[in-house]
């Protein structure tokens, strides 16, 4: 057994070896919430550079944003009615917002569970817990929708420009007290974490000072937000200084400027900041344990974080290129990472969902009932522990970030038995309201996952190699079958004609019997700690 | 039992905030507490189930001796040696297996009983089907998601899981030992028992050994998953502890349901409060090589009959040597049993009715119910009817075994079967079921053989009776009579001819505690 986290020493080379359903279901898993049946054999045509190009080839989101769904016998929106957005709707009512971001979150986990085939709401999620905004701080829930739709529509674009449109994002000024700040009393929040969180970082390159952060702040007063929910510059607030950093920076002044051009200080601040590699290097360690595997050592700084933060920077930070090269490298597909990362809390759920290809009632059409199940999955994401936009606080989730444990933080006591009833429950009653239900179809994933069904051995296989990515010992899938699929038999003749009696005749007693039968089985392969890793 | 709850309680006082904090983990590290919970009380019965997988050949296991000549002619090429046949004290009409013997001696103690031709109506031939409906309790004709001793365990510690375990129920209520979590103690919400189902996994608990990861980053994190997914096993420590408690055993045989079933005294001697034990022993689908044929009393079929009656040979002594052989019956059970008739490949394809066997220190011992009829000239199709309904020999262990009342009953079995004199009526003392078996001959018919018309003449001693006519494959075609009646005497019915193919029916009566089968002929 290895005591400690391995490092391949493979690098940024494109992968040259063989696409099989392995590596089609590694890339999947890791740059989307799971990988479909039909997801796998999509890609298993196309090979490596078609496939990564494909999944970060993202569109300008289309998807029509979230409604008022929440009106009630006990509650009305004033401003919005029934069935309607309310994602421009001015308003500061507690009440109101409180609701408005809990629609939201219903809305967020039906985006992922309908998720196109590209990279961008699992990097949207990625720049969720970068900028670590938390909505019920934010409070406004138009905010919140705003500021997420920033990081969803430049995912893979470039990062500077993200920086700077967060940087005077309301939902951040909110979040971040910068539409507090003034030049008389500057508020360091937005500067010291700028820099701390979202560019520099604080790995041992960073050396910014404590007067850094001071002056950082001093550049971004100014910044408030308007009756309208704008961002606007007022200069009355901003200091007008000159500000000069240390030597980190290279001792760079900024020269203080009035009236509107004193926003212009923000874009220098930002210049100055992004000419650190450090800036490239941080991110690129933060993209690299998010898709591949948290532990950096020598080997892999020097044969991937650099190189991989040389393009960042040569591509005058496009997020693209440096994703292109990270996800068709030999080094994400050697073995060695296969399988390793711990699944979040979204990653299990949404997971489920796709995979089982859950049709929940339409969300336009039907939004009460659609809005009503979709939340339940959102409680259950918060009791896993990962609350849709509401990370912990502004660092994120620890599993993202917290050395020496990263992901396994996710996994304890508490929180793994509920992973375990939440699979549990799908396959055996679901949810229900107003008579729609959502319950895994078991006979339908079996035939979407294998060719074969009727044979027990192919349905195994099928099932292991779909829903698991560790190696699963001979013994175990024959005492499966055995007493799972042949109820003790010896023959596999009774599984296949108890198969193929339900196909010929789909009684409710022939259906039961297969259905108890492929739901106990599902149920064991999930409740596998192995199905807990991707 | 009032008296651990005292201990219990005065403990919650005299340490409340502890308590509060983690109450089964302060609770089970007691030593005071530990030796009372540990320790063995008449009251806390356990049933052990012995699911013999895949239809075990009832007639090839308790033979009738009384119609020899007929059972050789069903099956001569798989027949047992009359003489070779295991006599039974005190029953010259009925023998066992020659490989049985531990079995003949555990009769000869009165530790067992043998329930002829255990059944219900319209059987099912498929293993899935029928394994379905003996686990969940349920007609031919109805699906149940649950398992009878699910619904039984729901009835006894509602609630479960939410609030389990807790200080008065640290223990596993159902353990599975040898499979995978199985339809009989499905409850309404989740299925009662903890199943150990790879032996090999019991062991690593109990010794605290891990399995093999593979040498990658997969590995390693698949290693902390499985630390922690041992830690969310709040019964771990406790059947560990009981396990370990237990140093001396007495030698089992080397086969897997005797592994099993030295576990499962282990864990009850070692004071679990697990009320259900389930163990399973496969291979009796027996449709070829049943036998050797150049020694029928040799091969598959008395293998697994040997590694069964010794098993539990040994399994009984143990539970003796244990003291704690009064807490303990088991119960064998297979989907089916096999047909009258032999087939060509020196075997015997799916059946129906077969017999049963209940043991342990508190079984009555002794064979209930008659031989089952077998046909002069046995067909491919012909089956043994059903004399006893496989519900009745669960209601009788919640009845007389677990002391579950009447109400209860109905709630666990859906519906009331008849009460069998099978346990000690001292078990659950006033609140004792036990019926009087009748042998006496309750039906009657003219003419038999009949063509067009025979008269059925049956007595019953008043309230619910039913008449079922079954065929010859052991299926009720026609329910005669279902009536309560007010007064005890002789009934009649008329049955017609008109409609019935030629060949062997059987007419079942079931009045309140007293069933009677017996052979009608249309010819």
């Amino acid at each position: 057994m290895p005591l400690t986290p391995q490092t391949s020493a493979l690098g940024l080379t494109t992968y040259k070896g063989s696409w099989l359903p392995q590596q089609t279901k590694h890339l999947l898993n890791r740059t989307l919430f799971g990988a479909k049946a039909t997801d796998i054999k999509y890609f298993l045509d196309k090979g490596v550079i078609a496939s990564v190009d494909e999944l970060l080839n993202v569109q300008s989101s289309t998807i029509p944003p979230p409604l008022n769904e929440y009106n009630s016998t006990t509650f009305t929106d004033p401003n919005v009615p029934i069935g309607k957005t309310w994602i421009n709707d001015i308003s500061t009512d507690g009440t109101i917002n409180s609701y408005r971001r809990s629609s939201y979150k219903k809305w967020l986990v039906s985006v992922w569970a309908g998720q196109e085939r590209t990279i961008r709401e699992k990097l949207t999620l990625f720049w969720s817990n970068h900028f670590g905004t938390e909505a019920d701080a934010i409070v406004y829930g138009s905010m919140t929708y705003h500021h997420h739709q920033i990081l969803r529509n430049n995912c893979v674009g470039n990062f500077k420009q993200m920086v700077r449109a967060v940087t005077s994002d309301p939902g951040m000024l909110r979040y971040l007290n910068g539409y507090l700040s003034t030049k008389t009393a500057p508020d360091e929040n937005y500067g010291r974490e700028l820099q701390e969180l979202f560019t520099v970082g604080k790995d041992g390159g960073a050396k910014y000072s404590e007067d850094d952060v001071k002056n950082a702040a001093k550049v971004l007063t100014g910044w408030k937000i308007d009756a309208n929910f704008n961002p606007v510059f007022d200069s009355n607030r901003h200091d007008t200084t000159n500000k000069t950093f240390s030597a980190f920076y290279n001792n760079t002044t900024i020269t203080g400027k009035t009236s509107t051009n004193g926003a212009l200080e923000t874009d220098e601040l930002l210049t100055m900041i992004f000419q650190k590699s450090e800036v490239a290097k941080f991110i690129c360690r933060k993209i690299y344990r998010y898709f591949v595997y948290y532990a950096i050592d020598d080997v892999v700084e020097t044969n991937i974080i650099t190189p991989l933060a040389n393009a960042f920077i040569a591509n005058n930070f496009e997020i693209k290129p440096v994703l292109k090269l990270l996800l068709s490298s030999e080094h994400f597909y050697d073995t060695l990472y296969i399988g390793c990362q711990i699944k979040s809390p979204t990653d299990h759920v949404i997971t489920f969902l796709r995979q089982f290809e859950i049709v929940f009632p339409d969300a336009i059409t039907d939004y009460s009932d659609s809005y009503f199940l979709y939340n339940n999955m959102v409680t259950q994401l918060i009791s896993m522990g990962q609350n849709p936009v509401d990370p912990p606080n502004v660092s994120g989730w620890p599993a993202y970030y917290q050395a020496p444990d990263y992901n396994e933080l996710w996994i304890n006591a508490d929180t793994l038995p509920k992973r375990n009833k939440f699979t549990d429950l799908m396959l055996e009653i679901g949810y229900t309201k107003n008579g729609k239900k959502i319950i895994a179809n078991t006979i339908q994933f079996a035939k979407t996952a294998c060719p074969n069904p009727s044979d027990p051995n192919a349905l195994i296989e099928s099932f292991f190699s779909f829903l698991v990515s560790t190696d699963i010992s001979t013994s175990l899938k024959s005492n499966l079958k055995t007493q799972i699929l042949l109820t003790g038999q010896a023959s596999d003749y009774y599984w296949t004609d108890a198969w193929n009696n339900y196909i010929t005749n789909p009684t409710t007693i022939n259906f039961n019997i297969v259905n108890t039968r492929l739901k106990t089985l599902l149920k064991y392969i999930m409740n596998l700690p192995d199905y807990q890793l991707q | 039992m009032e008296r651990k709850k005292f201990i219990r309680n005065s403990l919650a006082l005299l340490a409340p905030t502890m308590i509060s904090g983690n109450p089964i983990h302060i609770l089970q590290d007691h030593p005071l507490l530990n030796t009372e919970l540990l320790g063995t009380s008449s009251t806390d019965k356990v049933l052990v189930i012995i699911q013999l997988s895949g239809g075990n050949d009832g007639l090839n296991t308790v033979v009738p001796l009384s119609n020899y000549n007929n059972y050789y002619n069903a099956r001569n090429n798989i027949a047992l040696p009359e003489k070779k046949i295991l006599k039974l004290t005190g029953n010259n009409a009925t023998g066992i297996h020659p490989s049985m013997t531990a079995f003949q001696k555990l009769f000869l103690d009165g530790k067992l009983n043998i329930v002829q031709s255990v059944g219900y109506p319209q059987p099912s031939f498929s293993h899935f089907r029928a394994t379905d409906i003996w686990m969940s309790g349920s007609s031919s004709d109805q699906y149940l998601n649950t398992g009878w001793a699910g619904r039984y365990l729901n009835y006894q510690y509602p609630g479960y899981p939410d609030a389990y375990p807790n200080s008065d129920h640290p223990d596993p209520i159902a353990i599975q030992i040898g499979s995978l979590a199985s339809l009989t103690c499905q409850g309404p919400a989740v299925n009662m028992a903890l199943s150990i189902s790879d032996p090999s996994s019991f062991y690593n608990l109990i010794e605290g050994t891990d399995a093999v990861v593979s040498n990658t980053n997969a590995g390693y994190e698949l290693s902390f998953l499985r630390s922690i997914a041992k830690q969310t096993n709040q019964y771990t420590v406790r059947i560990k502890k009981a396990s370990d408690s237990v140093k001396q055993q007495v030698t089992y045989p080397n086969n897997s349901l005797a592994a099993q079933l030295k576990i499962v005294a282990r864990l009850i001697k070692g004071g679990l409060g697990t009320k259900v034990y389930m163990v399973n022993y496969g291979g009796f689908d027996t449709h070829s090589g049943q036998v050797v044929l150049t020694d029928t009393t040799t091969g598959a079929h008395a293998n697994l009959l040997k590694g069964l009656s010794d098993s539990v040979a040994a399994f009984q002594s143990d539970l003796s040597g244990l003291e704690i052989e009064d807490r303990v019956i088991g119960m064998t059970y297979s989907e089916f049993g096999r047909r009258i008739k032999s087939n060509a490949s020196v075997g015997t394809d799916h059946g129906s009715a077969a017999p049963l066997f209940l043991f342990g220190k508190n079984v009555r011992g002794g064979i209930f119910g008659d031989n089952p009829t077998i046909p002069p000239t046995a067909t491919s199709n012909d089956n043994i009817p059903y004399q006893f309904d496989f519900r009745s020999i669960y209601n009788t262990i919640l009845q007389n075994w677990f002391c579950v009342s009447q109400v209860a009953e109905i709630e666990i079995l859906l519906k009331q079967f008849p009460i069998m004199p099978l346990i000690n009526a001292s078990v659950c003392g006033a609140n004792n079921k036990n019926s009087i078996f009748s042998k006496e001959s309750l039906i009657y018919n003219y003419p038999n053989p009949f063509s067009n018309l025979t008269k059925i003449e049956f007595k019953t001693q008043g309230g619910h009776t039913i008449l079922q006519l079954l065929n010859g494959a052991g299926i009720v075609v026609k329910l005669l009579v279902d009536t309560t009646y007010n007064f005890a005497g002789t009934n009649s019915y008329n049955l017609y001819g008109a409609g019935l193919s030629t060949g062997v029916y059987y007419i079942r009566m079931q009045n309140g505690d007293k069933i009677f089968v017996k052979a009608i002929i249309k010819i």
